[in-house]
């Protein structure tokens, strides 16, 4: 029988936090890994197309501390997947600056493997002209200028960079974009483990606590993976895995939770069980993971604009019953006033209407006793988008609708100014997959920290 | 005749990546989820009236017994994100289906 394997999991996120108490409950259990994955394209297409990390650098800094002190000094490897969120270069350098600095202020001094995971976009383009390029599930096909106009294209690495450079003797390990569950499944994958239920355990410790209950991103969870089956362990009081929480989580940002794919397997969760052991913790067993041809998935995002936007609100019932109508209206006066110069799209966000759901919402008649109004102006240049926002709101607030009564303005702002610049916008541009050689791809950059 | 929130304990809907939204509905216990799903009333059909959306617009409806859960597969009308959309998440989407019921 192979020996358990511990795997720390501090917090869905790095940045997220974590109580230290429940840090150290999990550091007495004598960890073989310390992991985590910082990434996620949840936040939007922003941060990946601008190469910023979403999470804030003081914490960020404060959660890979205590990972980074106190594995270093017990000798238990520290890895670090989607660095900075998104992954791509600027975010790995982000994320390795401050890695350093930590190091030199707590006197550490240890190896440290960096692993790229940016994509070479003459790869990409000879790849899309083979045929080999394939669209995951509602994505449109491929092209070349979506490959040009994105400014980083990263892939999901698996484990394999993560285990030449656990051979290789890094003490830290620090990715760029990483397939979620690739930082904690590549240690014990090389320690002889089986591939299926480490692969899950991972999927399950990336969001750290979020599986327990109740959940929370910012705590920690330990998995400890057996011969054959892996449980899942709380670590703080206040809460406990169940049978339905983690069996819960497998759900979670999956269309079949039965299936999930990832870089060379698909992750077959069929046979899978979920018990409760009587202590808070719950064992699972009978993942596998198929293998499949060796893909990874691309991501990128493209810049398609500028974004000014003005916040408002009304509490006029005149106004509220007629707003769609004063809409259409302020829309087509600012057309006319603009005439060619009206590159713009605008916009407008009603909350208390349908400013959540969009056109999704159903209830189509309903509104509020007050409006939110959001006005949203996208150009090519920031000074087109700060002129459309400037007169759609100017219009807006002194357009004279039928029945009008409140003659001196028709919004309340909360703000002064009452315009903000948002700056480069971004949409997703490439979300596909394509085959690599896991053998070679994505070497790593060994160095001597401190 | 009862409430969703009569037989389930969680109803959320989330991205699964950028383009896709799904929803989670998680019942009380297995008792109600065998309920649910023996009685055909959680059908694509009444979960796309429910969302006053074409039937084609409800990709997949999975039962997953080991959380008790049906999920049902949207695609996201706007790329999250993207131009024009309102829930860049798609946290705040699982509405319309607090209004729905059943005769279990």
């Amino acid at each position: 029988m192979k020996p358990e394997f511990k795997i720390l999991s501090p917090t869905a996120i790095l940045g997220y936090g974590f109580p230290e108490a429940s840090f150290l409950r999990g550091m007495a259990e004598k960890p073989d890994l310390i992991a985590v994955d910082g990434g996620s394209t949840d936040p939007g297409p922003y941060y990946l197309g601008a190469g910023k990390a979403f999470t804030d650098r003081t914490g960020v800094k404060r959660d890979l501390r205590y990972m980074i002190t106190h594995g270093v000094k017990a000798g238990i490897p520290v890895v670090v997947g989607t660095a900075g969120g998104s992954g791509a270069a600027p975010h790995l350098e982000w994320c390795r600056e401050i890695i350093l600095e930590i190091a030199k202020e707590e006197k550490l001094s240890f190896k440290m493997a960096v692993i790229p995971t940016d994509v070479d976009k003459a790869t990409i383009h000879a790849a899309l002209d083979a045929g080999d390029i394939e669209p995951l599930d509602l994505v449109p096909p491929l092209t070349h200028e979506a490959i040009d106009a994105s400014p980083y294209i990263v892939a999901q690495a698996g484990v394999e960079p993560f285990i030449r450079a656990l051979e290789a003797g890094a003490q830290v390990v620090l990715a760029g974009r990483g397939y979620d569950p690739a930082c904690f499944a590549a240690l014990p994958i090389m320690k002889g483990y089986d591939e299926g239920l480490a692969l899950h355990c991972g999927k399950i410790l990336e969001c750290a606590a979020i599986a327990a209950s109740p959940g929370s991103g910012s705590d920690c969870a330990m998995g400890i993976l057996r011969e054959d089956s892996f449980v899942l362990k709380a670590l703080s009081d206040d809460r406990k895995f169940t049978a339905e929480s983690a069996a819960a989580h497998t759900l979670y940002e999956k269309s079949d939770p039965y299936h999930l794919p990832g870089p060379g397997g698909i992750l077959d969760l069929t046979e899978c069980t979920f018990t409760e052991l009587g202590d808070g913790t719950v064992e699972v067993r009978g993942s596998k993971h198929v293998h499949t041809p060796y893909k990874v998935k691309l991501e990128g995002s493209a810049p398609v604009g500028f974004r000014t936007i003005s916040i408002a609100g009304t509490r006029d019932p005149i106004m509220i019953s007629t707003i769609d109508s004063i809409i259409d209206a302020v829309k087509a006066r600012v057309g006319v006033i603009l005439g060619n110069e009206a590159k713009a799209q605008v916009f407008f966000h009603i909350y208390g209407k349908n400013g959540v759901m969009g056109g999704l919402e159903p209830l189509k008649g309903a509104t509020a006793h007050e409006l939110g109004i959001v006005i949203e102006v996208l150009a090519d240049t920031q000074e087109q988008a700060n002129t459309v926002c400037s007169l759609t709101r100017s219009t807006l607030l002194h357009y004279g609708y039928p029945g009008r009564v409140a003659t001196a303005g028709n919004l309340a702002f909360p703000f002064s100014p009452s315009d903000v610049q948002a700056g480069t916008v971004y949409e997703f541009a490439l979300y596909h997959l394509m085959p690599i050689d896991p053998a070679t791809a994505f070497p790593f950059r060994m160095e001597q920290v401190g | 005749m009862k409430n969703i929130l009569d037989i389930a304990r969680v109803v959320r809907s989330k991205n699964s990546g950028p383009y896709e939204l799904v929803l989670d509905v998680m019942l009380k216990d297995r008792a109600l989820f065998d309920a649910l799903r023996a009685s055909g009333q959680f059908s694509p059909e009444r979960v796309a009236k429910a969302y006053g959306v074409g039937l084609d617009e409800i990709r997949n409806i999975v039962w997953f017994e080991p959380a008790n859960a049906v999920k049902v597969v949207m695609p996201r009308r706007i790329v999250s994100g993207a131009p024009g959309d309102s829930d860049v998440y798609g946290a705040q989407q699982h509405a319309p289906l607090l209004g729905m019921t059943f005769d279990l």
